[in-house]
């Protein structure tokens, strides 16, 4: 790059002055904008410009108008000198010496100032109760419970068409994270096979499971009632619903959990107890 | 001296006389401003992190003023008519309200989220330049794993940051992550529990983030980047070959006035595009997600872009977990913990792996041109590439509903590419290094046999020559005209 010539440096003048009231412009108009009522996109055009204005000015004053040789600088070695080190060394040790040659002193400060970090961790056992059997168990377990729709309405089993599928929760706990369930009319046709040992977990051919995904715990959502599939969104795991919720594809590693049904007096579809397993996605020792 | 300025030195010395008199520090001064910066486009990725930072404490700062971090239920009454009436955290709503009723909110909003892109995405440039250009090498390590550190903090107050809303997206997000935290053996349902204040949604999670995102994590960020320019001043910026640089010395621009009045343009041009972005580009559209259901479900939700690497990993996984003795791993460990520990591990260990390999132990102020590093060019290029397949396999599902094929097809696709992808591009990349050297005359670093590399990163290589600096291109490079 040359020095800029005299010309050039009138128009590179002009320019600059140019943006610099460019911005100036748009400041105000920023200022009406939003005393007008403000509108969002006028007022990030109006502050880009304003700020690109004094940018662009600069940029053009650096260029134009302030020097541009360019400069060398020693680069002095970083280690310091032996002889610096050595100093350095002396004076701490001169405060070191005396102390760490009387070995009870050294060890009782460290014991004292490791007792004092270890009880400054103490605080943090209040951030949140011990992790209990509260991850195994759900809002539905202790008895037979009413499985209700977000608005807290009953179910029959007639309310589910086949190939239907509803969200349910245990009767007072439609807020419950755990206990999405869904409902799921197969159709008879369709080969549904219960799981051994929980041929009495079905009304007819309606079964529940747990909408909570095994993977990470997202809601499942998307029920493909030709196949019998249920497809997670989020990581497109895929759920075989007539058998047993068995994962067939993607990153879920266990079948969504099962929900024990039946009717009550009334007609209504109750849990007779629990999920099947654990809820939702896996944890150490989620089987113990 | 006309009239003119001395007048106007007259009346400006009596400020500065005030300061020095009472902290003498007019040679210090001096010293900085003849500070000399190389001159060259990618030293000032580094730069547009460092503005886009300033830009989030500003607009974050003007956001806390109206955010509630609560989640004690309300009933929306705010002037966004398709959501009045319905139950919400305070949280959220007071959101919507930053967005519908908070003159220049809804700007503030949007430029805070946009810098936050911007400041991710300058991280990563900056820390693919100083990787490719070897600008880690001693005596920078200390600063690459400032640096590293950085990165780290910034992704996780990213992360933070969206998940405060409530929103049904955030929501989602914040359960992925709770998942993920709650696959760690052995320790995972208690950081769970302590941090979310119980399982999840936990009561105290909003709180507790918004803590974490506003105060904690950007004054760690803030130390430590006072710490990483204040390394950059003691070491004096690396430069790239050319006529008159030499190792011990620093060839380029003074600080003042060039360079300073140069970095300062930039910060407002830097500031000019976040604020264009945040007015006229819609980002996070909190309103139409709704607030946040642990029933619902959110279809195609994809996280920012920082986090899309770490979500296609979770998709690629095969459903795959080790069940033993009546514990588990479960599944979302392998790609949610144990990837991102190894990245970062790797990334922080990088500097002193490089080292043990070449056994080049030397100071180096001069950059690589990255072709003169075949094998670590190729290594990055093939990282990068099995980064971008995962990124890209967080979209496995838009891809297969706009192209109309399987998803099956398309993450089955992604299992394979993620590792066949960085092996050609590393090849790839490896050959044309080697091309562009022999093209350009120019000396390549010395080879190392594969089979040597585990002896040498145990440490029990001995170099047949008792040298400590072996045969290393420290000289600058010949042919300097093109470089520069
Ligand atoms: S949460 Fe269902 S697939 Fe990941």
């Amino acid at each position: 790059m040359t020095s800029p010539e005299p010309t050039s440096g009138g128009a590179a003048e002009r320019l600059a002055a140019a943006c610099f009231l460019l911005a100036t412009a748009a400041a105000i108009g920023l200022a009406v904008v939003y005393w007008r009522g403000g509108q969002t996109q006028l007022e990030g055009i109006m502050l880009a410009v304003a700020l690109g204005g004094i940018g662009m000015g600069i940029v053009v004053v650096a260029k134009a108008f302030l020097p541009d040789e360019e400069a060398t600088e020693a680069r002095e070695p970083l280690a310091s000198p032996e002889a610096e080190v050595a100093k350095l060394t002396a004076d701490l040790e001169s405060g070191e010496a005396p102390v760490a040659r009387r070995r009870v002193l050294v060890a009782s400060l460290g014991a004292a100032l490791t007792a004092l970090g270890a009880s400054l961790l103490f605080p943090i056992r209040s951030l949140g109760p011990r992790p209990g059997r509260g991850l195994k168990t759900t809002p539905y377990e202790g008895g037979r419970k009413r499985v209700v729709r977000a608005d807290g309405t009953p179910v029959r089993p007639a309310d589910l068409p086949e190939d239907g599928v509803i969200t349910v929760w245990p009767e007072g706990h439609t807020d419950a994270a755990d206990a999405p369930t869904l409902l799921i009319h197969v159709r008879p046709n369709q080969g549904f096979r219960p799981r051994p040992g929980r041929e009495g977990w079905t009304i007819g051919n309606i079964v529940a499971y747990s909408k909570i995904c095994t993977h990470v715990g997202c809601p499942v959502g998307l029920y493909q009632a030709a196949e019998g599939l249920l497809l997670c969104p989020c990581h497109q795991s895929t759920f075989n619903v007539l058998e047993g919720a068995r994962p067939i594809f993607g990153p879920a590693a266990r079948s969504l959990p099962q929900l024990p049904l039946a009717l009550d007096a009334a007609g209504y579809i109750v849990a007779t107890g629990d999920f099947s397993d654990p809820v939702g996605p896996g944890f150490w020792d989620r089987e113990r | 001296m006309s009239r003119t300025t001395r007048a106007r030195r007259a009346k400006r010395e009596p400020v500065g006389r005030w300061i020095d008199d009472r902290l003498g520090v007019a040679k210090l001064a001096r010293t900085a401003l003849n500070k000399v910066f190389p001159d060259h486009w990618s030293f000032m990725i580094g730069e547009l992190g460092l503005y886009s930072f300033v830009i989030l404490v500003l607009t974050g700062a003007y956001l806390t003023f109206f955010f509630r971090a609560s989640t004690t239920e309300v009933t929306y009454a705010g002037s966004y008519d398709a959501l009045r009436g319905v139950r919400m955290t305070e949280a959220y709503r007071s959101a919507l309200d930053i967005s519908f009723d908070v003159r220049a909110g809804l700007l503030m909003r949007q430029i805070h989220h946009w810098a936050a892109l911007l400041f991710l995405a300058s991280i990563v440039v900056h820390l693919g330049r100083v990787f490719f250009t070897g600008a880690f090498r001693r005596p920078r390590e200390i600063n690459w794993m400032v640096g590293v550190t950085l990165l780290i903090l910034a992704i996780f107050n990213g992360f933070a940051g969206y998940s405060l809303l409530d929103d049904q997206l955030s929501g989602t997000g914040l359960r992925i992550a709770y998942s993920i935290a709650l696959s760690i053996p052995v320790a995972g349902t208690w950081i769970t529990s302590l941090l979310f204040g119980g399982e999840f949604p936990g009561p105290d999670i909003i709180n507790r983030l918004y803590v974490i995102h506003i105060l904690i994590i950007p004054a760690i960020i803030t130390v430590l980047l006072t710490v990483h320019l204040a390394i950059v001043v003691r070491h004096k910026h690396t430069q790239f070959p050319g006529p008159g640089r030499r190792e011990d010395n620093v060839v380029g621009e003074r600080m003042w006035p060039t360079y300073a009045a140069k970095a300062t343009g930039l910060f407002f041009l830097t500031a000019a595009v976040v604020c264009f972005l945040g007015g006229v580009f819609q980002i996070n559209p909190i309103w139409i997600y709704g607030p946040f259901d642990a029933a619902q479900v959110s279809s195609a939700s994809q996280p920012d872009w920082y986090m899309g690497w770490l979500d296609g990993a979770l998709r690629i996984m095969p459903g795959w977990e080790i069940r033993a003795f009546g514990f588990e791993i479960p599944n979302p460990f392998f790609p949610g913990v144990l990837l991102a520990g190894l990245t970062f591990g790797l990334l922080f260990a990088w500097p002193f792996l490089e080292a043990r390999v070449t056994g080049d132990h030397g100071e180096h102020h001069i950059d690589d041109r990255p072709r003169q590093r075949p094998v670590r060019t190729a290594l990055g290029v093939a990282t990068i590439a099995f980064y971008v397949i995962l990124f890209l396999g967080a979209g496995a599902d838009v891809l297969s509903t706009t192209f109309g094929l399987s998803v099956n097809s398309v993450l089955w696709t992604f299992r394979f590419a993620v590792f066949v992808a960085p092996v050609v591009a590393g090849s790839v990349t490896y050959r044309l290094c080697r091309e562009l050297c022999r093209r350009d005359g120019l000396p390549m670093a010395s080879k190392v046999s594969w089979g040597e590399i585990p002896s040498r990163l145990l440490g029990r290589h001995r170099p047949p020559d008792a040298s400590p600096h072996p045969a290393e291109p420290d000289e600058p490079m010949p042919t300097h005209d093109e470089l520069v």
